[in-house]
């Protein structure tokens, strides 16, 4: 047996990264960030429900974008090993890799047989996941982000903080800055006299990749969908960095979560009227391009797909929180959810922030990797009534809540207070003063055994595991209390 | 055990609640093309097939131009010339790049210098030039969307990708309503790029600034039918 027992998916939370209401509150004193955030949820927020209005029959396209995912989930086996055919007959390659470490292999492998030493990179969430720009540069191969946004926040050495706008967080003299100090050590520099105006930084951004653009032999993107029948993949986008990537390079690499698949072509006719009203509010995307293997004479003549399980299969597992596998990575559950307005993405310390963030983490990485995130929401349900593929993500937190619970159970052998009175009761999830009563309950007791703030050795057979290493202590502060109390600050 | 064998293996166990005479095929897929409705509720959710409205051509040119891009209309062979003619005097077009299997009554005289793609151009000749003159093979008029197949006149991706200026012909009898009917009318086998408006940004304080690095300006010239212009009284 060769298979490692816990499979690498470190990269989905950020090594290091604090819990959540720590690095929230830090959040919250940035007025700048919390200007920024307002500004922009409001914004959009206010677009996807004008173009979601235009479509009296909004709520049967949800309908039946829930139905098709889970429909396509409940056979999902079935489906991948048609669209590994379907990709093959038309020309391309199919890989498997069953964590990030697998999948970070298998592409630094393709790369280095193309004899290439750089690749330009599609924004993509799959490949941020598994961390694949650090290992590839740990191979000694540069991948460039081509998506304005990710080019500003490789630049900056800095984190995403939103699915869509993953710079939202940062200003246009701040861009600037970047830019300028920056864009010359990665290629062509930024233009002497570059002003803050955004369509002068969008020029500087056109210019600097565009060369990167005409010499690339290999490209790496991820997937918004693959259909399982005809072996056609499809990538969703604004700028035309898609299409470059997708279109000038001899090689595409695309890393694709193996929950992406869907049956038929014309399931496209649901999805594509869900996803760009959802997410930009646009009737639809500037530009969507889509595949099926090679076309000789016309773009990349080497087609590789990665099928990625990494935690989706341990997801998959659970019949509640499996819902989450839906999502089409619209972002729209971010823009309505009172929480991120106010903290940010990179509060949640994960790739996934915002509402599907704080179910999709724990599940990928496993509960106990991310216990402070099915906390970090006031089961509002406005992400519910927004998610264009209908994932109950409340319920899904509050499923979530309880296994954590279960999880610190388990670990302490001991019957906390918090697991008493979860366990005892699901119905106390629905009550907000109950479900606070508990939760302060249970932090009274789990506080028992810590000591500054870490629980130390731990008795008997957990021994050996708090030997190396100290137990976080459960947060003293539940998430809703710390929340009424940071809400009502000025 | 390979790596496939290890996902399809996480995979059936993690679906141990599914029943094993569920087939993939018999749980519902949206109308109508589904069939009957099985196992998990109805296959019909009765979304609408089209969302187009009584004038899926005036809806196509007023949804691009809702882009901010330019649209034009115009009837018959012999004006499209002109206003293709005239969009590009005007645009100051030197290198104009045209895909094998554009028409030929479509391509106007003018000072401008006309690249095929036959040998193949260089992406260095693509990049210097000052536009692209295409066909498209379909309009959707609810999204606005004109979509490309590659097919004759509108060649590879790339020749509608590296110029800065895209100046896109369609024809009135390729405007499809709505998505689904769009999709129905294309070959998924071929590569296609589907485009609504030119390139755009937001990611920066969420403005909006057309062309990162796709095509910056749009433009689209939509063409009737001489004879289809007298029954509808043009
Ligand atoms: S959970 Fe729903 S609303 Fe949120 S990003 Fe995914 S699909 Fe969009």
């Amino acid at each position: 047996m060769t298979a490692p027992q816990e499979p690498d998916r470190s990269n989905v939370v950020w090594l290091g990264a604090p819990a959540f209401p720590e690095a929230a509150r830090a959040a919250l004193a940035d007025s700048q960030l919390r200007a920024n955030l307002k500004h922009a949820t409001g914004t959009i927020r206010d677009k996807r429900l004008a173009v979601t209005a235009e479509l009296d029959d909004w709520e049967q396209l949800r309908e039946a974008g829930a139905a098709l995912k889970r429909r396509t989930l409940r056979h999902l086996d079935h489906y991948l090993v048609q669209l590994e055919e379907s990709v093959t007959r038309a020309g391309g390659v199919v890989h498997w890799a069953a964590d990030a470490a697998e999948a970070n292999a298998i592409v630094t492998g393709l790369v280095r047989e193309a004899g290439a030493r750089e690749v330009v990179k599609v924004k993509s969430m799959a490949t941020q996941e598994i961390g694949l720009n650090e290992a590839l540069a740990e191979a000694g191969i540069a991948a460039y982000e081509t998506d304005l946004a990710e080019l500003i926040v490789q630049l900056g050495k800095d984190r995403p903080s939103h699915i869509l706008v993953p710079a939202i967080h940062r200003n246009r003299a701040q861009i600037r800055d970047i830019f300028q100090r920056e864009m010359g050590r990665w290629g062509r520099p930024a233009p002497d006299g570059l002003t803050d105006d955004p369509r002068a930084l969008a020029e500087a951004a056109r210019l600097h990749l565009r060369e990167k653009f005409l010499r690339a032999t290999v490209a790496v993107s991820g997937a918004n969908f693959a259909v399982a029948a005809t072996g056609t993949v499809g990538v969703v986008e604004s700028e035309g960095n898609g299409r470059m990537c997708l279109t000038l390079p001899q090689t595409l690499i695309t890393v694709m979560g193996i929950e992406k698949v869907l049956p038929a072509w014309s399931d496209l006719e649901v999805f594509l009227q869900l996803l760009p009203r959802s997410s930009t509010g646009e009737r639809m995307n500037p530009y969507t391009s889509t595949w099926t293997g090679t076309t000789p004479g016309d773009g990349p003549q080497n087609f590789h797909l990665v099928l990625l399980d990494n935690g989706r299969t341990a997801t998959l597992a659970d019949t509640v929180g499996r819902q989450a596998l839906a999502c089409i990575r619209c972002s729209a559950c971010l823009n309505v959810c009172p929480v991120y307005e106010r903290t940010g993405g990179h509060a949640y310390g994960s790739v996934y922030p915002g509402p599907i963030g704080a179910v999709l983490t724990p599940q990928l990485v496993g509960v106990e990797h991310a216990a402070s995130l099915p906390f970090a929401s006031t089961l509002c349900g406005a992400c519910y009534d927004a998610c264009p593929v209908k994932i109950n993500i409340p319920e899904v937190l509050a499923h979530l809540r309880a296994r954590v619970v279960e999880a610190e159970r388990a670990r302490h052998r001991l019957p906390t207070a918090e697991a008493l009175a979860m366990t005892a009761a699901a119905g106390v999830l629905d009550s907000p003063r109950r479900l606070a009563a508990a939760q302060k309950a249970a932090a009274l007791g789990s506080r028992l055994l810590a000591r500054d703030g870490r629980i130390g050795a731990l008795p008997g057979p957990l021994h050996g595991w708090t030997d190396s290493r100290d137990l976080p202590q459960p947060p003293a502060e539940t998430f809703r209390a710390w929340w009424r109390r940071n809400r009502e600050q000025p | 055990m390979t790596s496939r064998q290890r996902v399809l293996d996480r995979i059936r166990a993690a679906l141990a609640d599914v029943p094993a005479d569920e087939s993939a095929e018999a749980a519902p897929a949206p109308p109508p093309s589904a069939g009957p409705a099985a196992a998990e509720g109805s296959a019909d959710h009765g979304y609408r097939r089209s969302h187009a409205g009584p004038d899926p051509v005036g809806q196509l040119a007023e949804r691009i131009a809702d882009y901010r891009a330019t649209v034009t209309r115009v009837t018959g062979a012999d004006r499209a010339r002109a206003a293709i003619g005239a969009a590009l005097a005007e645009r100051g077009v030197r290198q104009l790049v045209v895909p094998p299997g554009f028409p030929g009554e479509l391509l106007p005289e003018g000072p401008w210098r006309v690249l095929g793609d036959e040998p193949p151009l260089s992406r260095a000749a693509l990049d210097a030039a000052d536009g692209v003159l295409s066909t498209a093979a379909l309009g959707i008029a609810v999204t606005g969307t004109l979509v490309l197949d590659a097919g004759p006149g509108q060649g590879r991706r790339a020749l509608t990708l590296l110029p800065d200026y895209h100046l896109c012909v369609v024809r009135e009898e390729h405007v499809a309503g709505d998505l689904p009917e769009a999709l129905g009318r294309l070959d998924p086998a071929r590569p296609l790029t589907f485009v609504s408006g030119p390139s755009a940004t937001s990611d920066i304080e969420l403005e909006r600034v057309e062309g990162v690095h796709g095509p910056r300006t749009l433009h689209v010239v939509i063409i009737a039918q001489p004879d289809a212009a007298v029954r509808s009284g043009r």
